[in-house]
């Protein structure tokens, strides 16, 4: 009865390579943990689900194989059966529904000391744009991106001037404070992904999307593009740095330095341009 | 015309006899440009299965990608993204729609509920025109100036009509031209199957009494009809679009420095109508293979499908919620986000009636008596492909747990596991099923056995652990893994372990096409009804069935098609023409 | 997406009406005998078949519509002026359903002569109506309503030649069913019966599928005019 004990091997195989294999999630860096819980309550519903009907299969085919003079029995219906069958998958469904739709809602409201950053798709790299010391991120249009303001920042909005805008380096995150990350896109889809956050969302050129999340552990991730947006897709890569606020603050002020220093500079670098021209 | 006798009471036969059947004058008018809705069936699973054999190749190339990236030098992320755009759709739209509407629809519908053909086989030959014009002109798009469409078989814009995309000259309009004309030629086919369910059936045969695969492919049909459209009405805006430069799904764009004249159009709309279509066509697949498995379950283990009228309720409240479920395509797509709310609920609860039809499946085997014919192994695996592949579905269609699985390799092997291998599992158990009825002759027995251990086993070995690297956060659609800090080395070797089954997968379904041709002529003779089947397609006057499917009269149907092991019959089935047996009235009433 | 879903939950609603008159709740393997259904249950197939293309038409207008209503919201969005000609083909439209319906009454009587002459008719007003559009299409060019220059624009020229599209194919059918009803003797014995219920349907076919047009019609020309813009508007505080 070779069926029978393949239907117990994959049975029993899947739920040994569920816990014995070395692939599993990386070790979590944000606040979601609630979002690990969920998908554990589900694997262990879902678990018990596959095992159960594939032993219980492998039990009917070896159980009820046929045999000479071995009759199947007529029974069309059983209603008892299928109702209470119907009623406890109700009950696992709703028990994997319920904290997913609770912990959707926690996902969707954004705490309101949240801080705002804004992070930039673009053909295939990563861009950043921290607020300076208003607080605020500036207005940006499409029709405003230049070689040289490759983010579309608004030049007559106030809340913009002190914009620290962050290309081609690391985005860095203060431990333990809730950030919302404004999401935006100059040309096609893009996700951004980090798996030790969980988080993710699509990027949509035309409008802007969010999702919040507060860093719970230091270290260096690596960014990565979730949504196909052309040939550079999986190269399209960049590093978050969450670090301590001491840190942070550090990084922060030289970043601002460093744009002062370009805000004075953008008519000496471009009379540079001309001149090498 | 044949004579047909007037009904005893109600019906004049005339109606059920309303078609018109169209007798070949010549050879081309037999097998080419066929009416007879068996042929036109033939004829559609041939060209779908030669698509799928097609599509299997690039998944093959698209593997040795996987696992050693570079090595063939031919493909280069270009020639990658086209692989998987063109696997996917094929595989999608022109190899399971079309095999299981086009090819089982055409030739189990009439056979099954006792008709003599489909209501307008007119319009039944023109669909499958339609439809291989459709696939040549998705092939020549691998001739085009730029190749074919690299854009994901999703097609989402605005990348699939910017730079940075192969195939966005002419790659992608041509595939957009093929799916309007697969669309098209599926609603003259899709018309036919709906109409000869409502119309065709013979006397006796009450809704409730058709077998299941019918009910499947009925429903399936009409989720198709209206399903479909979303499709055509995003593939126009889109044509619009690209040449005439509108901007129904284009906002704003710099691309690659420069400014393009589009502005204000929205993506998300396309996203909406792209699952509008895509959701439902998931159940297109699944509907049709629920129905068939069912009866090769029934069959082969000689016992009456468990829980008939759940079963048949199950699968029109399938259809109907499938159509209030899309938007779990796009929890993280930037839609509003309390959508998710709804479109999560929606979804969890259509796992309930999928659930019931598990359990009826193997309640069926419950007390039976089980023969482990090459359909039933067919049958048994699909069911732990279908199971696992459901059950990954409850991770994905909770929305919040398809935050951190969205666009990884987990959402990669759910659907393979889902809607790949598992209707692909019934396809070949119905092949080995209903082959002998098509040519006469069985298919080889070891033949079929080891295509299957090889198919299922190695199947469930590439999709299985795939969940775990998507877990670990392997987006899908990387041209290749690459190096991040928190993929572990193994990972890499168990991207190249899932490669080599694969390619030994891919492999083994030699051995299936080789059966199906050397069957034709070697086969065992099969008989009429090899499986001792109740349904009516096993009741046919000669085998294949002729012109006309049945004899000077038609079948009149005087039960369910689930009579197997009556107490007190004589036969441990009895077919649905059979009147009634001594007693049989009385000792069946409740 | 509401307006598809509230078009499907329609559909919906047929399908579940009819189910429910198929005995569905019935426990087949109790019944053994023939079922005879109710004499006169069946109507002809190709009205079943025509009745199930109009949902699939209706749904693909339903989606095209959805689509409108998404887009309707957006900041750019400059509505075009409405030719007075379009209030003509409209006209012209209704004519030509008319025309059908009284052909299809004269079928019913056996009036062969009136029934051309409702056909001819209904073709005129047809073709008129289409070469209407075109009109209307150029008039709009001609005054810079490009296509491409907005969302509006490329809106009302996807839905009117979807629309028109539409009017083609019935015409075909029109034509196949004129060019039957002059070969179509009135004594020719006991063959003309067939010959005449054929028609007769063929008649009754173009006619229901005339009134479906011109109802998708109707809705579109009060998208176009701006009516349904404040109906949206309406919809929308109602839900917010």
């Amino acid at each position: 009865m070779h069926v029978v004990l393949v239907l117990v091997v994959v049975a029993v195989g899947s739920v040994l390579f569920h816990f014995l294999s070395p692939w599993w999630w990386t070790p979590i860096a944000s606040n979601w943990q609630y979002i690990d819980d969920t998908i554990i309550i589900t694997f262990w519903i879902t678990g018990v689900v596959f095992v159960a009907v594939l032993l219980f299969m492998a039990y009917c085919v070896w159980r009820f194989r046929h045999r000479e003079g071995h009759r199947a029995a007529f029974e069309p219906e059983n209603r008892r059966l299928e109702t209470g069958l119907t009623v406890i998958t109700g009950l696992g469904v709703a028990a994997m529904l319920a904290p997913g739709l609770f912990v959707w809602n926690h996902f969707i409201t954004v705490p309101p000391d949240a801080s705002a950053i804004e992070i930039v798709g673009q053909q295939w790299q990563w861009s950043f744009r921290l607020p300076g010391q208003d607080g605020k991120l500036g207005k940006t249009r499409v029709d405003s991106i230049t070689d040289d303001n490759p983010l579309g920042l608004d030049k007559n909005d106030p809340d913009g001037r002190d914009d620290v805008v962050l290309q081609g380096e690391d985005l860095h995150l203060p431990i333990g404070k809730p950030i919302k990350v404004l999401l935006r896109s100059t040309d096609v889809l893009h996700d951004f992904y980090v798996p030790e956050f969980r988080a993710k969302m699509d990027i949509l050129p035309g409008s802007s999307t969010y999702f919040w999340l507060t860093p719970t552990r230091t270290g260096t991730f690596d960014i990565l593009c979730a949504e196909l947006c052309g040939t550079g897709h999986p190269y399209m890569r960049g590093s978050v740095v969450v670090e301590e606020q001491v840190a942070y603050d550090a990084w922060l002020d030289g970043q601002q330095r460093r744009m002062l220093a370009q805000q004075d500079g953008p008519t000496r670098q471009k009379g540079e341009v001309k001149a090498q021209q | 015309m044949v004579d047909v006798p007037l009904g005893v009471a109600g019906v004049p036969l005339a109606e059920v006899e309303d078609v018109e059947l169209y007798h070949p004058k010549s050879w081309l008018t037999h097998y080419v440009f066929s009416q007879d809705a068996k042929i036109i069936a033939v004829q559609y699973s041939v060209t779908a299965l030669s698509i799928g054999l097609v599509a299997l190749m690039l998944s093959w190339l698209m593997r040795l990608q996987l696992a050693f990236p570079g090595a063939l030098s031919f493909i280069d992320a270009d020639a990658y993204y086209q692989l998987i755009t063109m696997h996917g759709m094929m595989m999608v739209v022109y190899v399971l729609t079309a095999l299981f509407l086009g090819g089982f629809g055409n030739y189990l519908i009439p056979l099954m509920l006792g008709a003599r053909d489909m209501v307008f086989p007119y319009a039944n030959m023109l669909s499958f025109w339609f439809y291989l014009l459709a696939v040549v002109v998705l092939f020549a798009s691998f001739a085009v100036p730029g190749g074919p469409t690299g854009a994901g078989w999703t097609l989402y814009p605005p990348q699939s009509i910017t730079a940075g995309t192969p195939g966005l000259a002419w790659g992608i309009v041509m595939m957009l031209v093929s799916l309007m004309i697969f669309i098209i030629g599926f609603t003259m086919g899709g018309l036919n199957y709906v109409v000869t369910v409502l119309q065709g059936r013979t006397r006796g045969m009450t809704l409730m009494r058709m077998p299941l695969t019918v009910w499947g492919i009925f429903t399936a049909s009409v989720m198709a009809l209206l399903a479909f459209p979303a499709l055509f009405v995003g593939a126009v805006m889109m044509l619009f679009d690209r040449l005439l430069g509108t901007s129904f799904f284009m906002p704003e764009i710099i691309e690659q420095g420069a400014r393009l004249p589009y502005g204000g159009g929205s993506p998300i709309l396309f996203q909406h109508l792209f699952w509008f279509f895509g959701h439902p066509e998931v159940y297109i697949v699944a509907l049709p293979a629920f129905g068939i498995v069912s009866d090769l379950i029934s069959v082969h283990a000689r016992r009456n499908i468990f829980g008939y009228r759940m079963m048949v309720w199950a699968i029109v409240a399938i259809g109907a919620l499938s159509f209030v479920v899309w938007a779990h395509h796009m929890y993280v797509s930037g839609m509003n986000p309390y959508f998710g709310f709804f479109f999560a609920t929606t979804t969890l609860i259509i796992a309930i009636p999928t659930a019931i039809k598990v359990y009826n499946w193997v309640l069926t085997l419950w007390r039976g008596d089980i023969h482990l014919t090459t359909p039933m192994l067919f049958a048994l695996a699909f069911i732990v492909t279908f199971v696992n592949g459901g059950l990954t579905g409850l991770f994905l269609g909770n929305v919040v747990v398809d935050v951190p699985l969205s666009d990884t390799m987990f959402v990669v092997a759910h659907f393979h596991m889902v809607m790949g291998v598992a209707p692909i599992l019934v396809i070949f158990g119905a092949i080995y099923h209903w082959y002998p009825k098509v040519t006469g002759r069985l298919l080889s027995v070891p033949l079929g056995q080891f295509h299957f251990w090889v198919t299922f086993l190695g199947a469930y070995l590439i999709f299985f652990p795939m969940h775990y690297l998507g877990l670990m956060g392997v987006p899908r659609r990387y041209y290749e893994m690459g190096e991040t800090a928190i993929y572990p080395p193994s990972a890499h070797d168990l991207n190249i372990f899932i490669t080599v089954m694969a390619l030994l997968v891919g492999a083994a379904q030699l051995a299936f096409v080789f059966n199906l041709i050397w069957s034709l002529r070697h086969g065992r003779p099969a008989g009429g009804n090899p499986w001792r089947a109740c349904s009516l397609e096993w009741q046919t006057s000669a085998t294949p069935p002729p012109h006309g499917n049945f004899g000077k009269e038609l079948p009149v149907v005087y039960r369910w098609a689930y009579d197997y092991n009556v107490p007190g019959a004589p036969e441990d089935f009895i077919p649905q023409n059979q009147p009634p047996l001594a007693g049989e009235i009385a000792s069946r009433a409740p | 997406m509401t307006i598809v879903v509230a078009f499907l939950a329609i559909l919906i609603g047929v399908v579940a009406w009819w189910l429910s008159t198929q005995r569905i709740m019935s426990k087949p393997w109790l019944e053994i005998g023939v079922i005879d259904e109710p004499p006169g249950v069946r109507p002809p197939p190709a009205k079943i078949g025509l009745g199930v293309f109009l949902a699939v038409a209706g749904v693909l207008f339903a989606l095209s519509i959805s689509a409108y209503s998404m887009r309707l919201q957006a900041a750019d969005w400059w509505p075009l002026p409405v030719p007075r000609l379009l209030w003509f083909n409209t006209g012209l439209l209704i004519l030509a359903s008319a025309a059908l319906e009284w052909s299809k009454v004269q079928s019913r009587h056996a009036d062969l002569d009136g029934v051309r002459f409702g056909l001819i008719a209904a073709g005129v007003f047809t073709l008129a109506f289409v070469i209407g559009q075109l009109m209307v299409w150029r008039e709009l060019v001609g005054e810079g309503y490009f296509l491409a220059s907005n969302p509006a624009n490329a809106f009302f020229y996807l839905m009117t030649g979807l629309h028109v599209l539409h009017v083609l194919g019935g015409l075909v059918a029109l034509a196949r069913v004129t060019s039957r009803a002059f070969r179509t003797d009135e004594a020719r014995g006991d063959k003309v019966s067939g010959e005449r219920g054929k028609l007769r349907l063929g008649v009754e076919l173009c006619a229901i599928y005339w009134h479906f047009l011109l109802v998708v019609w109707l809705v579109l020309f009060a998208l176009i005019a701006g009516w349904a813009g404040d109906f949206f508007e309406i919809c929308r505080q109602a839900l917010s």
